[in-house]
């Protein structure tokens, strides 16, 4: 028979050897998720697996984005590309309006095929939306769980930056994530070239925003062109955003320079080729205006 | 009645107390709240992903409590022997069955709106709004989800020897259900005759859990569900339950206590 008086002392030794290991593994813990291999705990935990849930969690956000109406993986072959939906909103600024292809793709359901189907309809989101109105936050949660399963994955870096700064304002924290990318994908063209956007759109700082330019395009010349599918958008999205920025600099030639790097991999090089022609123009009399 | 009622009464008790339901009520909270603490760029207004978590926890656990519950019944009356004395009182077989049924039908109940009450206070602190409505159809839906479920693994524990066996069993079926079972039809029209036509009568005559499922509805705050609809729904899992326990029923009758 134990008295009671032992078992508190029992009671608080074991109490003071949980704060004692709680004090010896903590600065450990702090270390494996700095530890350069591995960035975080759930890296060392799930070890490559984790870029399985990764991408699970990258669907998500865009499920969370059409308010939970998404085919189901045996809907997959009619429905959007993967992730490309979201994606493909964050490349294009200011227009997130759904476009009748998306609108045709997302038509995953179609007509019921019996009348189990017809009432199960009641149960389900049936109808094609977008977040908006702030709303878009709610798929933050899942790109920031996603990027920390998978830091290698640029697209969740680019695209959660794009719905930060240009649908919910918040600047500081998309270049806190951008930046959080590229330290773990140094030399990424697509993070630089969001970099640059973000400086240039929103800080109107022209010098950063050149530099982040230029270093994604060296990066991408050392990276694409030996591949099989280089990313030729990056590359057209790369220089005629210096060019846009050189031509507002006033240094026309520089952006005649990129607009024809552009011409090379641009599906309308003759639009591209009437702007080089319409800066040519400017050309001698800025230099006559100059001397 | 009375007979049935007591029983019920008892499954409860053992409910209340057994530990499982608080282990799961405890960790349901506990990861949730963590998960309501991280901090996602700044911004304290993100409550979706908070829901979906929190609703799916309670679907884990609700099924869990349910199909645990249930599996051991029946199996521990044979087992302690208890069952004579049970059935000696007298009280019917088709009163045992529906006894523990009424039972853990209830208890899954009981344990659901503690569930749904800590989700609406979560969900209230931070969209600061009470859906009720909403909440309280997803759980009528979910409750009556479990009444087929508990029904199946009523009817499992007098098929199947051991309650782990029929617990996996049912779970398994269970969650293949909510995931497959609304797409059946189309993976039969993909099929050749006869696999087509086979596929076709096994979507029809599964039960169709995954209607019971409203939980993108609450997350995403779409609109309720019709009340024509609901009602439709809560025969159908009616006619479902009545007639996994009239099975199990039979199955009681036929089967040899003593073995």
């Amino acid at each position: 028979m134990i008295r009671s008086s032992t078992r508190l002392l029992i009671l608080l030794l074991l109490a003071a050897g949980c704060f004692s290991l709680a004090a010896l593994l903590q600065p450990r813990a702090v270390r494996w998720s700095r530890s350069s291999g591995s960035e975080s705990v759930l890296q060392l935990l799930l070890g490559d697996g984790r870029r399985l849930f990764a991408n699970h969690f990258f669907v998500k956000a865009d499920v969370a984005f059409h308010s939970g109406y998404y085919p189901s993986f045996l809907d997959q072959a009619q429905a959007p590309r993967e992730t490309e939906h979201l994606a493909a909103e964050s490349g294009r600024p200011g227009d997130a309006q759904p476009d009748a292809s998306h609108e045709q793709e997302l038509d995953f359901l179609g007509p019921p095929k019996d009348c189990f189907e017809r009432f199960g309809r009641n149960f389900i989101v049936t109808k094609h939306t977008h977040l908006e109105g702030g709303r878009e936050r709610e798929i933050l949660p899942w790109l920031r769980i996603a990027a920390e399963l998978d830091p290698q994955r640029v697209e969740t870096y680019t695209v959660a930056a794009f719905w930060l700064r240009k649908r919910l304002g918040k600047t500081k924290e998309a270049e806190e994530f951008l930046r959080e990318g590229l330290r773990a994908n140094p030399k990424s063209p697509q993070i630089l070239f969001q970099l640059g956007r973000l400086y240039w759109e929103d800080h109107h700082d022209a010098a950063q925003a050149r530099n982040f330019w230029e270093l994604a395009l060296r990066h991408w010349n050392e990276r694409e062109p030996g591949k099989e599918a280089p990313d030729l958008l990056g590359y057209l999205g790369i220089t005629l955003s210096l060019a846009r920025l050189e031509e507002h600099e006033g240094n026309l030639q520089r952006a005649i320079d990129y607009l024809e790097m552009a011409e090379r991999v641009s599906h309308s090089p003759a639009l591209l080729e009437q702007q080089v022609q319409e800066l040519k123009k400017k050309l001698p009399a800025t230099r006559t205006s100059s001397q | 009645m009375n007979a049935v009622l007591a029983l019920s009464g008892l499954v409860i008790v053992e409910l209340y107390r057994r530990k499982d339901v608080y282990v799961l009520f405890v960790l349901t909270v506990v990861i949730t709240l963590l998960m309501g603490s991280v901090n996602f760029f700044d911004d304290r207004n993100i409550v979706g992903y908070l829901k979906e978590i929190c609703l799916f926890l309670i679907w884990i656990s609700g099924l869990v409590i349910a199909i645990g519950t249930t599996a051991r019944q029946i199996p521990a009356e044979l087992e302690n022997r208890t069952i004579f004395p049970l059935l000696a009182k007298p009280v019917s077989r088709a009163q045992v069955i529906l006894g523990k049924f009424g039972g853990c039908w209830l208890a899954c109940g009981l344990v659901l709106s503690v569930f749904y009450l800590f989700f609406g206070l979560l969900s209230a602190s931070r969209e600061h709004r009470w859906p009720l409505l909403h909440y309280l159809q997803a759980l009528g839906l979910q409750w009556e989800m479990l009444a087929i479920v508990i029904a199946l693994v009523l009817l499992g524990s007098l098929v199947f020897t051991a309650p782990s066996s029929n617990g996996t069993i049912c779970f398994i079926v269970v969650v293949g259900i909510l995931l497959l079972g609304g797409h059946l039809n189309r993976v039969a029209l993909q099929q050749l005759e006869p696999l087509r036509t086979i596929v076709y009568t096994l979507y029809f005559c599964l039960p169709h859990l995954e209607w019971f499922d409203v939980r993108n509805l609450i997350i995403y705050d779409q609109n309720l569900v019709g009340w024509g609809a609901c009602a439709l729904v809560t025969i159908y899992a009616a006619t479902y339950a009545a007639f996994l326990l009239f099975a199990a029923w039979m199955v009681f009758c036929r089967k040899s206590l003593t073995s």
